[in-house]
């Protein structure tokens, strides 16, 4: 904490510099750290485990949870979906794997585990379709579901294939052969070295996922999907991904299971499979793909102590569904994240012996220095900025005419009518500002222009192109989008992570699985987020989370994601909401400079500032356009100060 | 061989089913409609419905004391569960309010594992309902055409007190904007803790009447919770009706499959479910609403 004033009184004044060596580094040095310290621990395990009462085929177990695992946080902890259903995939993958190295002859081991994966993950695809046409709690009851017809068809249906309840036994065991000798891997620690090799396997290729921009937009979806898609990205991909990813893992540990049984048990197709992998997550931590081990470990531990040393045989499930529903009230984020918290509360215990009370209010002092300090530098350097920041198409400014033409567009709920007939028209370049009363149908206007809701008649052209029914997604990813009148930002990702989700979208369109690519790795979106932070002059404050921002700098953020995605045409929606009059100035200034280069369209009811800013300003009541006009015009017109001040003239003009 | 009197028959097993899933899917439907919490102890809470009035039964040997017992039973296991761990997770995510229920079902299952072990229990069907009925052109066992009748009623029931009285008016009000019913006053936190306990009342008294149709496991409860599911998605969540009619259409799928090959029973559920998921995504008679 007593750090951090120092740091951003020096990344403030070089500029771009300070922030970039400080943001690229660790990042890079961490990246080898946690693939070394994997390594290191997974050679220790045998060595360590016996002499804490682990038997050598127990952590075969948790190496195999442990990897299934790994998939299902990409899936749960990272991107936010829930599924009771992993079960499934486990099985399929399994079975697959298990029948074409018994019954079909298959002679290769390793190349039936990886068909067995393919399997999966096809399945998962198929079954990813389904469930993901819904979310949240439906999709943790579709799953389900999904699963118990998985279980239904292993037993009857398909029991030619799988042994039914007897399972697929006679699985053959792995051998390397290496010219000279052959390395069979057989049981116990034995087969140790074959699992732990394709543990560390899917660590390296999962953490390098996570890292990818895939795995910063699936956090996004995470966080708050609504914005993640309205930003340009493609969530139901991304989703389906996350799902096919989840049942890749899945299907290759459960190949591993069979393999490392020598018995493919018909029990991983079983509810309980899905219900101990969801429940060993919770356990151990979600969103940092270690956690699921950890949770096999402990869940594993306490199994066979509580069965054999304490001698409580079938209790033992029962004092295990205690301590969970105890661990979910009270660990909210599994060992893992208890770990964390503790160390962070520490970390703040041993900074509060210098005075604990002083902590808060210096840090909030310094962010107000910080605030009073920074519009001037980011005054400064945002106007650098701007020149170097165009709209997506440089050309387009210079041109003239509509960029947008809504016509006869109405929008009705049920008998309420939001909108109706309304014929608007914005050229290249111009700043245009809306106002009205409440209820005057403004937000829902902005709704209809960006697609988010359907327009109940009338036709939307933008830039030429008739964009009436499309997603806003792809209106987005067309150079079009809005700030939200009420924040939608991504909460417990940081300043930085929240502009380069936004950028993202613009550098990679809305969906490509670039899964194993570094986020460093893609050009111009270092230079897009540094610029966009200098511009909503959020720089110092890139890696704070975003729940720690002030209101004015989360309104700052908003119009700092819009604008990451470099729009041709960019909305917002009262920009100025709830700031206090000083950050108001400062937001006008800030939206001046946006203005350079780009047209946007403004709706506030903060007149005085509207007025300042805008070209034109239009005014809707009770659904429809009332006038149109320059500020001067507006001002001066009969009909608006009617519609505001109903009927007392002369007010406004003063 | 598929006989005339067969597929009569397995017409009313469904329609037994059914008028039970029905009841079921209600109970977890307003309780998820209202609190927005998904309950996933709710076919474990099925199993100790079961399980209380076999209790009960053994007590005092009155099949009446059964019912009336495992219901208010689970009444009291619900109030208190809300009371003590739900109302904790209103506020914190879906995937934790899963978690929770979801340790909560094991608990429910390992406890009755410990005191009756695993092995199977059965409550016999009144001496009044016991035997066959003839319909005429085909016999039928009484106490299942009394399934029917008793979930009507109760069903009946639930439905007077949603639709017919202000408890009810409250609920569905809660149902719509849970929000706006707090600010008008009204305690929505005991709302919540009612609306639990009726809800977890329906699916005891569920437990209770099916028991003597099967025999009661420990683990009995995870098949009603899939099937539970499926309902709901094909009647739509929160709605009452949408759970009646939802149960009726399972009911009857699982019955007349059975009836060609049981092993396919569950693939035609799922089939139904994804064909309602593709034309009605938010499920025959439910809104679009919160998820």
């Amino acid at each position: 904490m007593s750090a951090r004033p120092v740091q951003a009184g020096v990344a403030g004044a070089p500029g771009v510099d300070a922030p970039q060596r400080v943001a690229v580094q660790p990042q890079r040095q961490r990246r080898f750290v946690v693939e070394a310290i994997t390594a290191a621990v997974l050679i220790v395990m045998p060595f360590v485990l016996p002499h804490l009462g682990f038997a050598p085929n127990t952590v075969n177990r948790i190496i195999v949870w442990g990897l299934f695992g790994i998939g299902f946080d990409i899936l749960f902890g990272y991107t936010g979906l829930l599924s009771f259903g992993q079960s499934a995939l486990y099985g399929t993958g399994g079975f697959f794997a298990a029948y074409l190295l018994t019954i079909a002859g298959f002679p290769y081991v390793i190349l039936a585990l990886f068909l067995g994966m393919i399997a999966a993950a096809a399945v998962g695809y198929l079954v990813g379709l389904v469930a993901l046409r819904r979310t949240g709690i439906y999709f943790a009851m579709i799953t389900v579901a999904i699963a118990e017809v998985f279980y239904f068809v292993e037993f009857n249906p398909l029991a030619h294939w799988t042994g039914g309840e007897n399972g697929l036994p006679g699985v053959p065991s792995p051998s390397l052969y290496l010219g000279f000798t052959t390395i069979n891997f057989t049981s116990g620690w034995s087969m140790y070295p074959f699992l732990a090799f394709w543990y560390f396997i899917g660590i390296v290729i999962g953490l390098r996922i996570v890292r990818s921009p895939v795995g910063v937009i699936l956090r996004a979806i995470r966080e708050n999907p609504l914005r993640a898609a309205a930003v340009g990205h493609s969530i139901h991909g991304y989703k389906l991904a996350a799902f096919v990813i989840a049942a890749a893992y899945a299907g290759f540990a459960g190949g591993l299971l069979g393999v490392m049984q020598g018995f493919m048990p018909p029990e991983a197709f079983m509810f309980d499979t899905s219900g101990q992998l969801v429940m060993q997550t919770a356990i151990g931590g979600t969103g940092t793909l270690f956690g699921p081990l950890l949770g096999a470990a402990v869940w594993l531990f306490l199994r066979d102590f509580l069965q054999a040393t304490l001698g409580l045989g079938a209790t033992w499930k029962l004092v295990l569904g205690v301590v969970f529903v105890l661990l979910v009230c009270f660990l909210r984020h599994g060992i893992i994240g208890g770990i964390k918290d503790l160390l962070a509360f520490l970390r703040r215990k041993r900074g509060g012996s210098t005075g604990t009370g002083a902590a808060a209010p210096s840090a909030a002092a310094s962010a107000a220095a910080a605030g009073s300090r920074m519009p001037r530098a980011g005054a400064a350097s945002g106007k650098a900025a701007v020149a170097a920041m165009p709209a997506r198409h440089a050309a387009a400014p210079a041109s003239s005419g509509p960029i947008l033409q809504a016509s006869g567009l109405s929008k009705r709920y049920g008998g309420v009518i939001a909108n109706a007939d309304i014929d608007f028209t914005v050229n290249h370049g111009e700043l245009r500002g809306i106002i009205g009363p409440n209820g005057a149908g403004k937000s829902t206007f902005f709704k209809m222009l960006t697609c988010e809701v359907p327009p109940t008649s009338g036709k939307i052209v933008f830039e030429g192109r008739d964009i009436t029914g499309m997603s806003v997604t792809d209106v987005c990813q067309l150079g079009l989008t809005k700030s939200y009148q009420v924040n939608q930002l991504f909460n417990r990702l940081t300043v930085r992570e929240n502009v380069t989700i936004a950028a993202l979208a613009e550098l990679r369109g809305k969906f490509r699985l670039d899964l194993l690519r570094n986020l460093a790795g893609i050009p111009g979106l270092h230079d897009q987020v540094e610029r966009t932070l200098h511009l909503v002059d959020l720089a110092s404050r890139a890696d704070t989370p975003v729940s720690d921002l002030a209101y004015g700098e989360k309104r700052r953020l908003e119009v700092g994601l819009a604008l990451a995605t470099s729009p041709t045409l960019l909305l917002l929606d009262e920009p100025l909401a709830g700031m206090s009059p000083s950050e108001r100035v400062e937001t006008v200034r800030l939206l001046k400079s946006i203005s350079r280069g780009r047209t946007m369209i403004i709706i506030d009811h903060d007149m005085d500032s509207l007025f300042e800013l805008a070209e034109r300003v239009t005014v809707l009541q009770e659904g429809r356009v009332l006038v149109e006009g320059t500020p001067e015009e507006i001002k001066g017109n009969a009909k608006v100060q009617e519609a505001y001040l109903g009927g007392v003239h002369g007010v406004l003009a003063q | 061989m598929i006989t005339w009197s067969n597929f009569v028959s397995q017409l009313f097993n469904g329609l037994a089913l059914g008028a039970l899933l029905a009841l079921i899917s209600s109970g977890l439907t307003i309780i998820y409609g209202t609190l927005g919490v998904l309950n996933l102890a709710h076919g474990a809470m099925f199993m100790l419905g079961g399980y209380a009035g076999y209790v009960a039964y053994e007590a005092t040997g009155s099949f009446i004391v059964a019912l009336i017992g495992g219901a208010v039973f689970l009444l009291l296991v619900g109030i208190v569960i809300e009371r003590v761990i739900i109302r904790h997770f209103y506020t914190r995510p879906h995937g934790d309010q899963l978690l929770v229920t979801f340790g909560l079902s094991i608990v429910f299952v390992e406890i009755v594992r410990f005191f009756f072990s695993s092995l199977s229990k059965t409550v016999p069907a009144p001496p009044l309902l016991s035997g066959i009925t003839s319909l005429g052109f085909m016999v039928y066992p009484t106490y299942r055409l009394a399934v029917v009748g008793i979930v009507a009623v109760a069903l009946l029931a639930l439905f007077f007190l949603l639709y017919k009285t202000r408890l009810g008016m409250i609920v569905r009000a809660g149902i719509e904007d849970s929000t706006m019913v707090d600010s008008l006053g009204i305690n929505v936190y005991r709302v919540f803790m009612i609306v639990f306990g009726i809800g977890s009342m329906a699916v005891g008294f569920a437990g209770i009447v099916n028991a003597p149709v099967v025999s009661l496991t420990p683990d009995m409860g995870e098949a009603i919770l899939v099937q539970t599911f499926v309902v709901v998605v094909i009647g739509g969540v929160g709605s009452f009706p949408g759970a009646v009619l939802g149960g009726i259409i399972a009911g009857e799928i699982i019955s007349l499959t059975s009836m060609v090959d049981p092993g396919y029973a569950y693939v035609m559920l799922f089939a139904a479910m994804v064909l309602v998921l593709l034309v009605r995504p938010h499920g025959l008679l439910g809104t679009r609403g919160r998820e």
